[in-house]
């Protein structure tokens, strides 16, 4: 089952921008390392716009902020992304679509949180649709915090997710799968009956694929 | 027998290289295009390198996985049966058994591969993108055959050597002798390379990411492979045929990279074409212009 062991909610942003200078990469052999340098050279995002954020990532890509001199660039399906930016608040009724689209991804895969609504709920906090927390449902690697974070603030979480890939520490996507059956029960328990169909991920079960 | 492994090792890895290289300065000019700084020159190889290493979960029956080895395989015999350099034993491959006939052939494997990989996945949308790839073929195959044969019927052979040795100097470039036949051949060329006015096979957004919306990981990463490779081997195929060959490596990247940067600079210069408009497009002016040529060639009395 899934510990608490590291953070919980907004005190993870800090965290994780912290955890970077605790790896130091020299655990991994000079083959790890230097795929683990080729996959943070190179992001290929999937933008789900689900909120209001989704309006930062037209100038992170564009020529003000321009992403990709950092090789971020959008992919324009979840099967050739690296990295799922949920940007902003999440409705119910869109947390099965980013689940499917999530499950879709090929590993190594990373979520980032954007804004402050993926991490506490931010102004949605009382609002019955949408989700609280969003490393309840999906595992989540970076979290920018901000309502609204400026595309700054986003490049500064792509460097520092890109530090954490360079030091070899494990995707989310490694959290997900030892723990599929608790985030799949705190997924049932807001979706109910919508749940998606059991086939998406009843291959986490069958061994250590992938 | 070692020469000719060393030699096709060689050949496949220069077109990788010199691929994601020109590739990465397309990115790079494109960028400064449009007032960024763009991504490293290397960005295309960091990129297949990361999608080489990635998992491969998705499961479409075996055709799927076949389908971008037939494509693979395609592209590697394509680079070996187009000569490299002129007047010289290395980067040659096997394209003294080979002639123009064979590489026409060659170029079709692409696509052919693609259609039954893609097929086999049933995604919408890539379905979508293997039929908007074989009617813009259907348009760019006629006049870029024309074009092939009006180079072939100047110089009465079917062989790369031969019309490589028949140009020694810049007088006799084909460029220069038979202007008609480049322009008939560069526009099909073009869209054979999936740039801007003629990409709208895999038209990003539009059609998600066309064909290949279903590859991720490391079938994706062969498939960019082969792509670099194949714009090479295309690339060398032109200087061949219309700027004299190369007698060093170095003019070789200079004629490919010229030829290179007008595909870039026309691809940054024009906004997309629809399916329709481009096989309208090549079966108005460079079949126009190709018939038009070819009656120039042969019936006209001065030619």
């Amino acid at each position: 089952m899934y510990h608490h062991d590291h953070c919980e909610g907004f005190q993870c942003e800090q965290q994780q921008l912290e955890a970077t200078l605790a790896h130091s990469g020299g655990e991994l052999g000079a083959l790890d390392r230097l795929i683990a340098w080729f996959r943070q050279r190179s992001l290929f995002v999937l933008a789900y716009g689900t909120g209001c954020g989704a309006i930062e990532m037209r100038p992170l890509m564009t020529s003000r902020f321009d992403a990709e001199r950092f090789g971020i660039i959008g992919a324009a399906t979840p099967r050739q992304a690296d990295v799922l930016v949920i940007s902003g608040y999440l409705a119910i009724k869109t947390l099965k679509r980013v689940i499917r689209s999530y499950e879709q991804m090929q590993e190594p895969k990373y979520v980032i949180g954007l804004g402050s609504c993926t991490i506490n709920g931010g102004m949605y906090w009382d609002s019955y649709n949408t989700i609280k927390q969003l490393d309840h449902y999906l595992p989540v690697d970076m979290y920018v915090n901000g309502c609204m974070p400026r595309p700054e603030a986003l490049i500064e979480g792509f460097v520092a997710l890109q530090k954490q890939i360079a030091n070899g520490a494990p995707s989310g996507a490694m959290r997900y799968r030892e723990n599929i059956d608790w985030y799949k029960a705190n997924q049932r328990r807001v979706l109910g009956d919508n749940m998606p169909p059991d086939y998406t991920y009843d291959w986490y079960h069958a061994g250590d694929v992938a | 027998m070692l020469h000719y492994f060393i030699d096709a090792f060689a050949m496949i890895g220069m077109s990788y290289f010199m691929g994601f290289l020109f590739y990465g300065f397309y990115r790079q000019f494109n960028a400064r295009v449009q007032r960024r700084w763009g991504p490293s020159i290397f960005q295309n190889f960091f990129d297949n390198m990361k999608f080489l290493f990635k998992t491969e979960t998705i499961i479409h029956g075996p055709m799927f996985f076949f389908g971008p080895m037939i494509i693979f395989a395609g592209a590697v015999t394509t680079v070996l049966f187009v000569p490299y350099l002129k007047d010289s034993i290395w980067l040659q491959g096997f394209s003294q058994s080979g002639n123009m006939i064979l590489i026409v052939y060659l170029l079709v494997v692409g696509p052919l591969g693609n259609a039954l990989a893609v097929g086999s996945s049933g995604n919408p949308f890539g379905v979508m993108g293997v039929t908007r790839g074989l009617t813009r073929l259907m348009g760019l195959e006629v006049p870029f055959l024309l074009g092939l044969a009006l180079v072939m019927v100047q110089h009465e052979t079917a062989s790369v050597h031969a019309i490589m040795a028949a140009q020694p100097d810049f007088a006799h470039w084909n460029l220069v002798t038979n202007p008609l036949a480049f322009l008939v051949m560069i526009l099909p060329f073009m869209a054979s390379q999936h740039a801007s006015p003629f990409d709208v096979v895999g038209a990003p957004v539009e059609v998600y990411a066309g064909p290949r919306v279903e590859f991720s990981g490391r079938l994706l990463g062969i498939l960019m492979t082969q792509n670099m490779m194949m714009t090479v081997a295309k690339l060398v195929l032109i200087a061949d045929l219309f700027l004299g060959g190369a007698t060093t490596i170095w003019e070789l990247i200079a004629k490919t990279f010229a030829l290179f940067l007008l595909t870039a600079a026309i691809s940054t210069s024009f906004p997309r074409l629809r399916t329709e408009q481009t096989v309208d497009f090549f079966w108005k002016i460079p079949l126009g212009l190709g018939v038009i040529s070819v009656i120039a060639t042969i019936w006209f009395p001065w030619s």
